[in-house]
């Protein structure tokens, strides 16, 4: 233990971290009057000389008219629902809010336990279907393909999550199991699914498997999408749990066969709650990129928040303003990465000290 | 691997499970195997691969060879994986440059470095590559069209066309003998020069001198040895265009790259322990011969894996350019999927492609990791 060192005041600090030389202060100068110009320029683009209400669309031809956010006003509907019945938006947004809150609870440590958490995850994702869908619930049917904007775009982020967790588990026991033949086909799958881009994965699964499966097997496009996506998942999150498991010593199952626990139960009682513990910040990683990841579905003919953003300004007098729907979509995955990705952070950082 | 005595070990319920898992993988192979030509019969389609001579009848945007619509399937798919490896490859070289400058700024200790570069970090690492890149593109082709295009003191314009540069005046295959000469004097240079420094060195005044010497020797007589873009008319001519896709793919890619590589650099300095820069400080050293000579080749050693992984991951991420129509292997196989019906052949090749080109990388960074490897540590 060292002596604590001199305490020094906020003023000296900014002193030394900003003017410790003369070129470091020259550096420091020059960036803030960069971030104070760019600052400047958006805010006088966005806000100031902005224009906001769909009624005052003419306005934004106007010469000095900066953002023109009418356009956001006009159409956010469609950006954010897609084709989703216009009367029926409602549904829509329950649904989202309805992911949503399932997301923020599962942030919270008391849900932590394997039995909670997936108890919340099926009853949001529960919640969501019945909610969309709507026969079930006597309300009027949506197809999935009329799902559409940011609804669908949570859609596949949860149904991805909810199939792939477990199925990354399984492709991790097989990989580290004893048996050879297990180990074989958990190894190919995993290093053949991760050695391809994303999009050739979800591109087979649109278009390559109807010719390989027989017609019953089928299903709609978006169910093999997600199949297919849940799959790109797992072989990561094995990876992760991979590692997860590697941090275990050998004692702790020594321990289980000393208690007189069988296989499956010290797997299940000592070794996977520690595993989760140490793969917790890496599959948050996974969470965050996959969140992100869901974005090229455009490609493959889904109408995700991008391609009902397109859908927005492609149209009419709207074409003038795609920078404004772009930053809003910008704005919206944003949002969703940077709180997720902070979250991360902090759980990263409260592990750390857990473990002092 | 696998000897009589692993399987005596094994109960009876091991070996049923080992069985039944791979009697479960033949039945969806043969099960996959009979539906294809239950279903391709039904649609018409002899499979194989004699539909690679069939010329194409159509067109894309970009290739570095010459190219026109009676090329053959076989060619057009070459061209295609081409223009992935080109713009990978260059996305590659740019990003990893811009992620070392961006992470070596996150871990400075001037305040105003950190702030701008981790501002850069959490913009372009948290919104999706496809959105960056076709926002990109929109700004682009949103560009004045030639005849008012912006300007670079005369030299480089900026239009809707694309971005007009000044160009050597050397025939293609001369240009891609520098690059192969150059490639080939940096693998050398990393292998005989005994230190990163002397190797950097070597490589950089030899890739100079071959370019000036190419330059002078090869130019074709009558002609200047530097092509100017000049407006003729509706049109530029001359200098070197680089298409409106071409750029926002590259850019898009570099940017959003080199925030992850700045994350990976960042976190291998930061692992660099810290009596090692108060040792170089205390020996009198200035902060840049503190990271040049000390924290980096400590870094590198812990940067390399996840910058391998980066690497693959931005050679995946070329397949985004099918959004703007950008011709890479991707969008030449999906477009011949449609035009063809091909569909197993093709896809077979996509993933063949991107096996052996991922795999490659992965060697290459294999070598470079063993390369570096400090002596003594690890295995």
């Amino acid at each position: 233990m060292s002596a604590a060192p001199p305490t020094i005041g906020g003023l000296e600090r900014l002193k030394r971290r900003a003017f410790h030389k003369p070129l470091d202060g020259l550096v420091t100068l020059f960036v803030a009057a960069l971030l104070a110009w760019l600052a400047w320029q958006a805010i006088d683009w966005g806000l100031l000389r902005a224009v906001w209400r769909a009624e005052d669309a003419a306005l934004c031809r106007e010469a000095n008219a900066g953002a023109c956010w009418s356009i956001i006003d006009a159409r956010h509907r469609l950006i954010l629902f897609g084709l989703y019945p216009f009367d029926e938006h409602w549904r829509s947004t329950s649904a989202a809010v309805a992911i949503i809150a399932t997301v923020i609870l599962s942030c919270i440590p008391w849900f932590w336990t394997a039995r909670r958490l997936i108890s919340l995850w099926i009853a949001g994702f529960a919640t969501y279907y019945l909610l969309m869908e709507g026969s079930p619930l006597g309300l009027e049917q949506v197809t999935t393909d009329k799902w559409g904007g940011l609804s669908l775009v949570l859609f596949l982020f949860s149904s991805v999550v909810l199939l792939g967790m477990p199925m990354g588990l399984g492709l991790a026991l097989m990989r580290r199991s004893r048996l050879p033949m297990l180990r074989w086909v958990a190894s190919l799958l995993i290093d053949f699914i991760r050695s391809l881009p994303l999009l050739t994965t979800l591109f087979t699964a649109a278009v390559v498997v109807p010719i390989l499966l027989p017609d019953w097997l089928q299903g709609d496009k978006i169910w093999r999408i997600i199949i297919a996506f849940s799959l790109f998942f797992a072989c990561y999150q094995a990876e992760v749990f991979r590692g997860g498991f590697q941090a275990i010593p050998n004692g702790q199952y020594e321990a289980g066969k000393a208690l007189g626990l069988g296989k499956w139960q010290s797997l299940g009682l000592i070794i996977l709650p520690q595993v989760f513990r140490h793969a917790l910040p890496a599959t948050i990683n996974m969470v965050v990129v996959t969140f992100k990841e869901t974005a090229v579905v455009i490609i493959i003919g889904l109408f995700d928040l991008l391609a009902s953003a397109q859908a927005a300004f492609g149209t009419g007098d709207w074409v003038a303003y795609y920078m404004e729907t772009y930053i809003f979509v910008a704005l919206i995955y944003w949002a969703f990465i940077t709180s997720l990705g902070r979250y991360g952070e902090f759980l990263k950082d409260r592990m750390k000290q857990d473990d002092h | 691997m696998l000897s009589w005595r692993d399987f005596r070990r094994m109960t009876a319920q091991e070996i049923a499970v080992q069985i039944g898992l791979v009697l479960l993988v033949l039945l969806v192979v043969f099960g996959a195997i009979r539906s294809a030509q239950v279903n391709l019969a039904a649609l018409g389609i002899t499979s194989g691969f004699s539909f690679l001579d069939r010329s194409t009848g159509w067109s894309y945007s970009f290739s570095l060879l010459e190219r026109s619509i009676d090329d053959p399937y076989a060619r057009t798919l070459l061209i295609g994986f081409l223009n992935t490896i080109f713009v990978g490859l260059i996305s590659i070289v740019l990003a990893t440059i811009l992620g070392f400058v961006i992470g070596t700024m996150r871990d400075s200790k001037n305040l105003g470095l950190q702030v701008i570069s981790s501002i850069y970090v959490q913009i372009f690492r948290n919104i999706p590559l496809i959105l960056q890149v076709v926002f990109l593109y929109a700004l682009l082709i949103h560009f004045p069209g030639p005849r008012q295009a912006h300007s670079v003191a005369d030299a480089i314009f900026m239009s809707n066309r694309g971005i007009m540069v000044p160009n050597l005046s050397l025939p293609l295959n001369f240009v891609a003998g520098l690059v192969l000469g150059s490639v080939l004097l940096g693998i050398g240079a990393v292998r005989y020069a005994g230190s990163a420094k002397r190797a950097l060195a070597i490589w950089l005044a030899g890739s100079v001198a071959l370019i000036v010497a190419a330059v002078l020797l090869l130019t074709p007589d009558g002609q200047a040895l530097v092509s100017y873009p000049e407006l003729k008319g509706l049109r530029f001519e001359g200098g070197l265009t680089l298409s409106v896709e071409v750029v926002a793919m590259i850019v898009g890619i570099v940017l959003y790259g080199a925030a992850y590589i700045g994350e990976v650099v960042r976190g291998g300095l930061a692992e660099v322990p810290k009596g090692l820069r108060e040792a170089g400080e205390s020996l009198g050293l200035g902060s840049f011969a503190v990271w040049w000579t000390i924290r980096m080749p400590m870094a590198l050693r812990s940067i390399i894996p996840p910058l391998g992984n980066q690497w693959i991951f931005i050679m995946k991420a070329t397949t985004v350019g099918v959004a703007i129509g950008f011709s890479d292997l991707f969008y030449i196989v999906s477009t011949s999927i449609t035009q063809s019906g091909q569909t197993l052949e093709l896809i077979a090749i996509l993933m063949g492609a991107f096996l052996l080109v991922n795999f490659a990388l992965a060697q290459a960074v294999n070598w470079l990791n063993a390369r570096l490897a400090l002596k003594g540590y690890g295995a």
